[in-house]
């Protein structure tokens, strides 16, 4: 074969792989953007005032889903309160304490064992554990718990990227002033890392309010009234979404693609805030 | 008197108590990973002895509710099996050849977006993606084959691979993103091509992070639930192809485990479908992550 030829195969070769890659990239990209277009399309015509800030009334066919978005509210705000401290203290731990020993490996190897345990099996966790053994029942706080271990390692990963994210002579100066290892950590390392701990921990609580199977048997009923302690059960947006798709005698469709817009808008407004503002500060702040 | 240089003895004290908390928290994910597999084990142990686990796993068929009750896994395992196979079918090729583009062809503008629209689909609740499925996915599936329910393995696995893509995606970006930009520099100077670069240079050096990726997206796809409890059809039988109603380990778990009497032989069984589950993803992300930790120490400098 003569060099041209050699060449002029060379660039259709390349030409007809940029074209595969390129339509492989376009359509996953393309699928996303359908999926988000059909949900809005099918929604939006549900959404209004009376949608978000009513009980529902005639089975479900009428009025709005207000319980339902304020259950999965409690929900994602008690798993916060539980996993933050843990998951942020354990990330602050891999970061600046651990040692480089195959314990520490174990720590870390457990840690992305955890985020790939299937959500359905911290379901059957939490039933043995927090709704049976601990007699919590079905309740907000059971299901919390078992959401709570769902993020945990979610949170702990993103809060160890960012504290790495922080330079070493930030924490050299500290302690060279004569801090403590823990002063500076206090005042130096986390407010730098506040960001990156912030939008992480954002993502990941945003992940677990979408879950549905790990509150499907310890938190979460059809119908029930908004929750007034920990221990009662609750309606959560994955739940109705779940019950209503599949149940025999189906409500309105407008009112299912209205509670999954309600849903998927929570999710990814967050989502983009979080992540927007932790660019922008990510900007401001230069070492 | 002696003096002490340093902190004050109360401040002391704080720190040394919040040290124990943080080191005790570093231990968490150890501590609820034990218990994981504790609870799975013990509230598994009655079906196990009674039923025997080997008698579950080999057994083909599952009819926990009547008279002469059998706890069979096949036809759960071979469902699972099935849309496994098709998720990975649709999201392996796709996922790689999107992510080898987003990493060696676009532009920085063109992969900010692409990776900002694949974050958003990482989002998407899986609740979401099962009902989309059943509005879009089955009554096509129904039509195109001519099938008595579009509730098939084929409907499950398509929607699970479109699921386990966005992980496919940004892992394996991620991979070739830590190959160093010297290895590719150097290629093309040889006067090599940008494609023949990425299947001579790029993806051998960032082969095991891409193998790692697609363990992970396996073990996403055997794992979801909501999709495959929306979508399989959950039939009671061994299913030889993906066109039929299948049920799954997840579907199987997530459909009968409101109905049973706790602490009875078949919510025993249910644990004991939920550590096999448990020991599989296990597996696979050992796998997973032996294999990144290698590739790691390979590009660390």
């Amino acid at each position: 074969m003569s060099a041209t030829s050699r060449i002029r195969r060379a660039r259709a070769v390349e030409y007809v792989a940029r074209v595969v890659l390129g339509s492989c990239a376009a359509a996953a990209v393309g699928v996303a953007v359908f999926f988000l277009g059909y949900i809005v399309y099918r929604g939006a015509s549900a959404i209004s005032w009376e949608f978000l800030t009513e009980a529902p009334r005639m089975f479900m066919t009428r009025g709005g889903i207000f319980p339902v978005i304020v259950g999965t509210f409690y929900l994602t705000a008690g798993t916060a309160l539980l996993v933050l401290p843990v998951g942020i203290m354990a990330g602050i731990y891999l970061s600046e304490f651990a040692p480089r020993t195959v314990l520490t490996r174990v720590v870390r190897l457990s840690i992305a064992n955890m985020a790939g345990v299937p959500s359905i099996v911290y379901g059957l966790f939490g039933v043995a554990l927090f709704v049976l053994a601990s007699g919590w029942g079905r309740s907000i706080l059971a299901g919390a718990a078992t959401l709570a271990c769902l993020t945990l390692p979610v949170i702990i990963t993103s809060t160890e990227e960012a504290l790495r994210q922080v330079p070493r002579d930030l924490r050299q100066a500290s302690l060279a002033l004569g801090a403590t290892r823990l002063r500076t950590i206090a005042r130096v390392v986390l407010p730098a890392a506040a960001p990156g701990i912030v939008t992480g921990s954002i993502l990941g609580l945003s992940r677990a309010a979408g879950e549905t199977a790990p509150i499907l048997f310890t938190a979460v009923a059809f119908y029930a009234p908004i929750a007034s302690s920990p221990f009662s059960e609750t309606m959560a947006l994955p739940y109705h979404l779940y019950v209503m798709a599949t149940q025999a005698t189906k409500p309105a469709p407008h009112v299912v693609w209205g509670t999954a817009l309600v849903l998927v808008a929570g999710v990814s407004v967050i989502n983009g805030v979080a992540a927007t503002w932790r660019s922008v500060q990510r900007r401001r702040i230069r070492w | 008197m002696r003096r002490r240089f340093g902190p004050p003895a109360r401040t002391r004290a704080a720190e040394a108590v919040v040290t124990i908390l943080i080191v005790a928290s570093g231990w968490a994910a150890i501590l609820v990973l034990a218990a994981i597999a504790t609870f799975l084990f013990a509230s598994g142990m009655r079906a196990m002895s009674e039923v025997g686990l080997w008698t579950m796993l080999s057994g083909d068929s599952w009819f926990p509710t009547s008279q002469n009750a059998s706890f069979g896994f096949v036809p759960s395992i071979a469902g699972s099996a099935w849309v496994t196979l098709v998720a990975l079918i649709v999201c392996v090729p796709m996922g790689i050849g999107a992510a080898v583009y987003i990493s060696e062809f676009a532009g920085p503008r063109m992969n900010e977006i692409a990776k900002a629209v694949i974050e958003f689909m990482a989002a998407i609740p899986s609740v979401v993606l099962g009902l989309i499925g059943l509005a879009l996915l089955v009554p096509w599936i129904k039509a195109t084959f001519g099938l008595d329910t579009g509730l098939t393995a084929l409907a499950a696995g398509l929607m699970v691979g479109v699921m386990c893509l966005p992980t496919i995606v940004s892992m394996s970006e991620d991979a070739m993103h830590a190959v160093p930009s010297e290895l590719r520099q150097g290629s093309l100077a040889l006067g090599n091509t940008r494609w023949q670069t990425v299947y001579k240079v790029v993806i051998p050096a960032a082969a095991s992070g891409i193998f790692a990726a697609v363990m992970l997206g396996l073990g996403r796809a055997v794992g979801e639930t909501m999709v495959v409890l929306m979508l399989a059809g959950n039939a009671g039988i061994v299913p030889d192809t993906p066109f039929v109603s299948a049920r799954t380990l997840p579907g199987t778990i997530a459909n009968e485990l409101g109905e049973v009497v706790r602490g009875g032989l078949h919510y025993s069984a249910l644990f004991v479908m939920g550590l096999v589950l448990f020991v599989i993803t296990f597996a696979v992300n050992l796998a997973a992550d032996f294999v990144l930790e290698r590739q790691r120490r390979r590009w660390r400098r």
